[in-house]
């Protein structure tokens, strides 16, 4: 890291106007009981205090935009012949995320194995992911919800984000994680840190220790598999589960996807839209078939996704970020984290085990 | 986008289909319409390369797209080939086409059929209904090549004979003294001179020996489940059963994350499995 800045509370936000007339600067705002990330703009409140409601997902994959546009034309030269063109629509926006929580990025981190693919890659989506930067606050103190550390992170985790801010006594210590964000520390706003850093640095590894031992989830990429005929045990888990979606719209590292075609006229939209895999529509096939048909297999494949499929793929990496989102804001308090427990825990009735 | 005619499109942006055009239409069944597909120009269409077994995505702009498997083999590339069973909105739009309209074309997505590691083997295919287009493309393909493989069998089967499709093709196949087709319906018919009988029923019957053979079979997963009992009374291995899935797709890439069946992903790990690495697979087909 390049030498350790400073900024005062009361300077903050002259350097986010600062920044916001370099770039679009998204930052998080009270709405209503929410905090959401917002366009910054003279009038932007700014709530650090707290954990976003919504992260920074769709700064980069929003929730819904055009893969391309269509319009059919007659053909001057054969008016019987109706020609289609396309059009397509990759429009990035240089963008910087301020105040995310280390988790909000690290779900980033997540898609970009899937996005940025060996045999294919999404240009939408790498395309905003190069244009956005990540200027990422450090917890002070995780909340009950968090478990960022049994999934590979830490309050502090700089990972992913350009420029880390860690709140010391009156403001923030400012620091460099990557190249360009070294480029947007250069503001006359910014003091040096001096001896802040070191107390940083100390309030982050507090936080970490704060948070306790964290939880080994590892063994459940291979428990998860055995225990995937055991309807019983997922009926259980997923009782309560309205299949409502709040999970997988909240989750920074839920990246699955619709593909709908809205058309007016002559002309129209394909439209990617967030997709919610709680849905019984998900998997559903035009044959009336469901590989999934209940809630129960849903979530099944939900939690398998995240703690075994993907780790499987990819260098054992869980697809989840701890932030506990899913958890928070979960009408009827379903909690992932119980559930991957119960799971390694689980053994199959013995019944059940015969009979195979 | 860079022009460069051997390269899939795919590769810069795959989400971006490439505007076909619609040559001919074939009116299979009273439900399967077939589509002879030519893309933007005749360069392309020499440059366009693709493996017996592999799909493509129709677009309907406007409606939207569905996958459907490229039913005609890379050994005849006059055109490509899609045979289509109405069932949902695509499949309903799709059946409106007619020769001349413009058509959305993402191609050529997933895995193909292991046509190298076959050759020299007996072949037996095993078809049920629309089950027949993707063994259509292996069985051109094989037959075009026909020095490469051993003994060729098909048993195809629909519920009627107003069921069959590319009934046009039937009577050649019927003919070839280069392979053995065998042609089944569900119950009796007026003038039907072939045999009655359940697929997994009538393949008994033809009883193909397992040595040095493979069997490739699609359809119903009804058939599926009864054929695969056959196979293996019959001495076939899990490795020597090839069959092709089908789930809901929405990018065809392997990032939307609709079509995984636990780590693999239909659309570009499949559509075609072996048995054997099905039974590696969760159990959520």
């Amino acid at each position: 890291m390049a030498e350790a800045k400073y900024i005062s509370n009361d300077k903050l936000t002259a350097w986010l106007d600062e920044l916001a007339g370099k770039m679009r600067v998204l930052a998080p705002t009270r709405q209503g009981d929410a905090v959401v990330f917002a366009p910054y703009g003279p009038d932007h409140s700014l709530e650090l205090a707290q954990e976003a409601t919504a992260p920074p997902k769709s700064a980069v994959f929003p929730a819904s935009e055009d893969l391309l546009r269509y319009d059919y034309r007659k053909n001057p030269e054969n008016l019987g012949q109706v020609e289609v063109e396309l059009l397509p629509t990759i429009t990035p926006e240089p963008t910087l995320v301020f105040g995310s929580r280390p988790c909000g990025v690290r779900g980033f981190l997540i898609f970009d194995r899937v996005y940025d693919g060996a045999t294919y890659k999404d240009p939408y989506y790498l395309a905003r992911r190069e244009a956005t930067l990540f200027a990422t606050v450090a917890c002070e103190k995780a909340e009950n919800a968090c478990f960022c550390h049994s999934v590979g992170s830490a309050p502090g985790d700089a990972t992913g984000s350009d420029v880390l801010l860690t709140p010391v006594a009156e403001g923030y210590v400012v620091e460099a994680v990557s190249e360009r964000g070294t480029q947007l520390l250069d503001s006359a706003l910014l003091d040096v840190a001096g001896d802040r850093a070191a107390a940083a640095q100390t309030l982050r590894e507090q936080a970490l220790q704060a948070m306790g031992e964290p939880q080994d989830f590892g063994p459940a990429q291979q428990k998860l598999l055995e225990i995937f005929d055991d309807m019983g045990f997922w009926e259980d888990v997923s009782a309560k589960c309205i299949s409502c979606g709040a999970c997988t719209y909240l989750c920074p590292t839920c990246y699955c996807f619709n593909i709908t075609d809205e058309n007016t006229g002559l002309t129209g939209r394909r439209v990617r839209s967030w997709d919610n895999c709680m849905s019984f529509q998900f998997t559903m096939e035009a044959s009336g078939h469901n590989p999934r048909p209940t809630k129960a297999h849903r979530l099944k494949n939900r939690v398998g996704h995240k703690f075994s499929y993907y780790p499987a793929l990819h260098e054992g990496i869980i697809a989840c970020c701890g932030c506990g989102r899913c958890i928070k804001s979960c009408p009827v308090s379903v909690d992932i984290r119980e559930i991957v427990t119960k799971a390694m825990a689980h053994q199959p009735p013995a019944a059940e085990e015969a009979a195979k | 986008m860079t022009e460069n005619p051997k390269q899939s499109p795919l590769a810069a942006n795959p989400y971006l289909p490439e505007i076909g055009t619609v040559v001919e239409t074939i009116q299979e069944t009273h439900n399967i319409k077939t589509f002879r597909v030519v893309l933007g120009s005749e360069e392309r269409m020499q440059n366009f390369s693709y493996e017996p077994g592999q799909v493509g995505q129709l677009s309907v702009f406007g409606i939207g797209e569905a996958t459907f498997v490229i039913n005609s083999p890379p050994t005849r590339k006059e055109y490509l080939q899609f045979s289509v069973m109405r069932a949902g909105e695509v499949t309903t739009k799709l059946h409106s086409l007619t020769k001349g309209d413009r058509i959305g074309v993402r191609a050529p997505l997933g895995n193909a059929f292991p046509y190298e590691s076959m050759k020299g083997k007996d072949i037996i295919f095993i078809g049920g209904g629309i089950g027949m287009a993707p063994l259509r493309t292996l069985l051109l393909f094989m037959l075009d090549n026909r020095k490469d493989y051993g003994k060729i069998r098909l048993l195809y089967g629909a519920r009627s004979p107003q069921d069959m499709a590319f009934s046009y093709e039937l009577p050649e196949w019927l003919e070839r003294k280069d392979m053995e087709t065998v042609l089944t319906i569900d119950r009796e018919a007026d003038g039907w001179e072939h045999k009655v009988g359940l697929i997994p029923n009538v393949l008994l019957e033809m009883a193909p020996k397992p040595r040095k053979a493979v069997a490739v079979t699609c359809g119903p997963p009804i058939m599926i489940k009864f054929t695969l009992q056959a196979l293996k009374k019959l001495g076939f291995k899990d490795n020597q059963i090839i069959t092709t899935l089908e789930k809901r797709m929405k990018c065809g890439v392997g990032i939307c994350g609709r079509c995984n069946i636990g780590t693999k992903y239909v659309c570009v790990d499949g559509p075609v499995f072996s048995y054997e690495q099905l039974r590696e697979l969760p159990n959520e087909l």
